[in-house]
């Protein structure tokens, strides 16, 4: 490569393509860790009152369908090879296997959504546990149990967001691939999106157990 | 600090850590069924970190990145901990305190400017 394409492949500030890089990864590492804390802040007050309100959370949980959980996390698991399979074909400048594993991740990703919205959210909805909209829980502890729901729909709502934000850059990325942006071993963004990807699938990670497998299921 | 080396993983290794993954959802999804007490937190915990730790090294590649890099993912964990660490040891003791027995046998006019038993 002659160094006039190295020299527009390397933004004014940097010194080379390493240090671009780096300060790429950095910066979203740096991101992911707000993301981490903003995530945080809702799971410590979610721990605070699954502490006070144990059994309520407990009853609250086992309302929630397991099998559509584990189903998600593993959409999710596969979506992470996918992606990483994407960033490897992008560091190896094959275009045609970087698309063929952005769509994959993107379809793995949309039937996350799909999963979280037409079937768990809906049937929450039409059982009566959507605080809010649609709440006609009965039970001893309602109100607790009503908390729980709302710790639920807030943690996925917001890692859904997530989600969707996801599957934008996806799309975002296939267009850019397909215009041949990531060729020649370019492929910051590729990379950067594949952190943000799996970020979102560790948070799933541990809210398919914080949320789904209170107390056991015994 | 520079790494020109741009560390490429093998496909086996991507697909093995997969398979790990799905074998540690379907643990953890089937110890869920058995009663451990409250031992089906801390084994719903500790698989949740492991899977996460494997998502970290080997995907977002934090096996090969520079030291700054594995410094913030450190950082983030240990803000995390901290958070809900120290936010929990408040709830967690908040008990009441027992009446002292001296205090039991106060004359009636001074007991009855204290607070009433422990609820």
């Amino acid at each position: 490569m002659s160094s006039e394409a190295h020299a527009t492949l390397v933004a004014e500030q940097f010194d080379d393509q390493v240090q671009q890089h780096q300060a790429a990864s950095l910066g979203m590492w740096i991101f992911l860790c707000t993301e981490v804390l903003f995530f945080g802040g809702l799971l410590a007050s979610y721990n605070i009152y699954r502490y006070l309100y144990f059994s309520a959370f407990e009853t609250g949980s086992h309302h929630l369908a397991v099998v559509w959980g584990a189903t998600n996390t593993a959409v999710l698991i596969c979506s992470s090879l996918t992606m990483a399979l994407a960033v490897r074909a992008a560091q190896m400048g094959k275009r045609n296997l970087l698309i063929t594993f952005l769509v994959l991740t993107l379809i793995f990703g949309l039937a996350f959504l799909a999963i979280k919205f037409g079937f768990e959210w809906r049937h929450e909805y039409l059982d009566g546990l959507a605080p809010g909209v649609n709440f006609t829980y009965t039970g001893p502890n309602a109100h607790h149990v009503e908390l729980f729901m709302f710790f639920y729909f807030a943690l996925t709502g917001l890692h859904a967001l997530h989600m969707i934000v996801g599957v934008g850059i996806m799309t975002g990325l296939i267009i850019m691939a397909t215009r041949g942006a990531f060729s020649n071993g370019h492929c910051n963004a590729v990379e950067i999106a594949g952190l943000y990807w799996h970020f979102v699938d560790i948070v799933w990670i541990f809210l398919f157990p914080l949320l789904y497998l209170i107390g056991g299921r015994y | 600090m520079s790494e020109n080396v741009v560390h490429i993983e093998s496909k086996k290794l991507y697909i093995t850590i997969w398979f790990v993954l799905l074998c540690f959802t379907a643990l953890t999804t089937g110890v869920a069924y058995i009663d451990l007490g409250p031992f089906n937190t801390v084994v719903a915990l500790v698989i949740a970190i492991f899977k996460a730790s494997l998502v970290v090294f080997f995907f977002m590649h934090a096996r090969h990145s520079e030291r700054l890099v594995r410094v913030v993912i450190v950082c983030a964990v240990f803000w995390l901990l901290i958070l809900i660490s120290i936010s929990t040891t408040d709830f967690a003791t908040r008990r009441r305190i027992p009446e002292p027995r001296w205090f039991q046998n106060q004359p009636l006019i001074l007991q009855h400017l204290q607070p009433g038993p422990t609820s």
